[in-house]
């Protein structure tokens, strides 16, 4: 009974100078059919004009049990920020 | 489309079996209280999955079977237009399916395991379905009933607790509109015709009303999974809250096109601001949940065929993938 097609990934670049983004995922048995299968499910309605399929396999995903250890060193640097600094006020354009 | 409270039978969740499970149930509950959101591989209690995992693939069934009705009619639509909407909307079921479907797999259960719940019997899937379609005028009824009582549950479900979940249902709500749009559009169109049309048309209401109000579940004192269900914001109105918001939306609806509810109860309540109905036969009800619907038999055999006389197709689909795949590895070497 399980022959099962493997999982894909879908992302969909709604339009050109937009990113692909995330939509769901489809089963398919090649690469071909996940491009088709995706356009199918996930773009009757013009949603798209590209469609990258990833093996879900492939795809590596942070662990979220280490989220803190991994995003924390970014929480107190707020001097990658633009409002951290002090401009005289009579100086323009920055 | 929806799923109705069915598994009467869960037991309570298991809290806090370890110690540290028991901060991260808090934690959890915290994040839930807070409208974040749960996405794939964050800790979450045990019975949290569990009932997801139970009410996303038995709305994903309800769309597949939901399919079968309205199929029913594809072939005899009575104009090129309605025929084209009607497999537009059915598409859009295989779709909402497809999405509830992959986002049910993001819980770590296979496809596999799911479509065999469905065509086993053991999963359910929404009551409505298991109602014949008996004439043209049951499509639209569906569309503007149907879909209509299908949308007052997903708009909240938008933001419920499970990413997954709750983005799925943003892009089902954006289609279903259309979906009850054109069910109502076509219920004006068969109620400015002659005589006859307009009482196959208010025969179609009369048959599928009760079955809508019923799509809601149980009454409120008789679903002890809610309040469970609404503290993991998976749930975020009652039962009767919304059947009471679906009556009194529709009721105009239908007295704009000349139609009436077959409710002789039916009242304006002016110190609630909403309207008093008849009530609901739940012998019913628990019938069509047990199986003894009228189609429900003839529902599952559709599926079971389906997916036998599809299962060379599936087959041959991967042993030509894999002939191809050796090919290419071949022609690489």
């Amino acid at each position: 009974m399980s022959n099962q097609w493997p999982l894909w990934e879908v992302f969909i670049r709604s339009k050109n100078g937009l990113a692909h983004r995330h939509a769901g995922s489809v089963h398919a048995a090649d690469a071909q059919m996940a491009i088709e299968n995706a356009r199918d499910l996930y773009t009757r309605r013009q949603e798209g004009v590209s469609l990258w399929v990833v093996p879900s396999a492939q795809i590596v995903a942070s662990d979220p049990s280490d989220a803190e250890a991994l995003f924390e060193p970014a929480k107190d640097k707020i001097y990658r920020h633009p409002t951290f600094y002090d401009i005289p006020s009579n100086v323009k354009y920055m | 489309m929806y799923t109705t409270e069915l598994d009467k039978t869960q037991k309570k969740p298991d809290t806090a079996a370890r110690p540290e499970d028991s901060e991260r149930l808090a934690a959890f509950e915290a994040r839930v209280a807070a409208d974040e959101f749960i996405e794939p591989k964050d800790w979450m209690p045990e019975a949290y999955r569990r009932t997801l995992i139970r009410q996303m693939s038995q709305h994903a069934h309800s769309e597949i079977v939901g399919m079968l009705p309205e199929g029913n009619w594809i072939t005899r639509a009575p104009t090129l237009r309605r025929k084209l909407i009607l497999l537009a909307k059915v598409q859009d079921e295989a779709g909402h399916g497809l999405y509830l479907y992959s986002a049910t797999e993001t819980l770590g259960v296979s496809r596999d395991e799911l479509v065999q719940n469905l065509l086993s019997g053991k999963a359910k899937y929404s009551t409505i379905f298991n109602y014949p379609t008996l004439t043209w005028a049951d499509i639209p009824a569906i569309g503007w009933l149907v879909d209509g009582a299908a949308i007052m549950n997903q708009i909240p479900l938008q933001r419920c607790s499970y990413g997954p979940y709750a983005r799925a249902m943003v892009r089902i709500c954006k289609e279903e509109s259309f979906h009850q749009r054109q069910g109502y559009e076509a219920m004006c169109a068969l109620m400015e015709g002659p005589e006859a049309q307009r009482r196959v048309a208010q025969d179609a209401l009369n048959r599928w009303w009760w079955p809508a109000l019923m799509m809601f579940g149980p009454t409120d004192d008789n679903s002890p999974n809610s309040a469970q269900s609404m503290a993991w914001r998976i749930k975020r109105n009652s039962n009767d809250e919304l059947r009471q918001k679906f009556v009194d939306i529709t009721v105009p609806q239908a007295e704009a096109i000349g139609l009436k509810i077959p409710d002789p109860d039916l009242k304006w309540n002016e110190e609630k601001g909403g309207y008093d109905f008849g009530p609901i036969d739940w012998e019913e009800f628990y019938a069509v949940v047990r199986g003894e619907g009228p189609v429900n038999h003839e529902r599952m055999s559709a599926r079971r065929k389906a997916w036998d006389d599809g299962a060379w197709v599936r087959e041959a689909a991967s042993a030509h993938a894999a002939k191809v795949e050796a090919r290419r590895r071949a022609d690489a070497a």
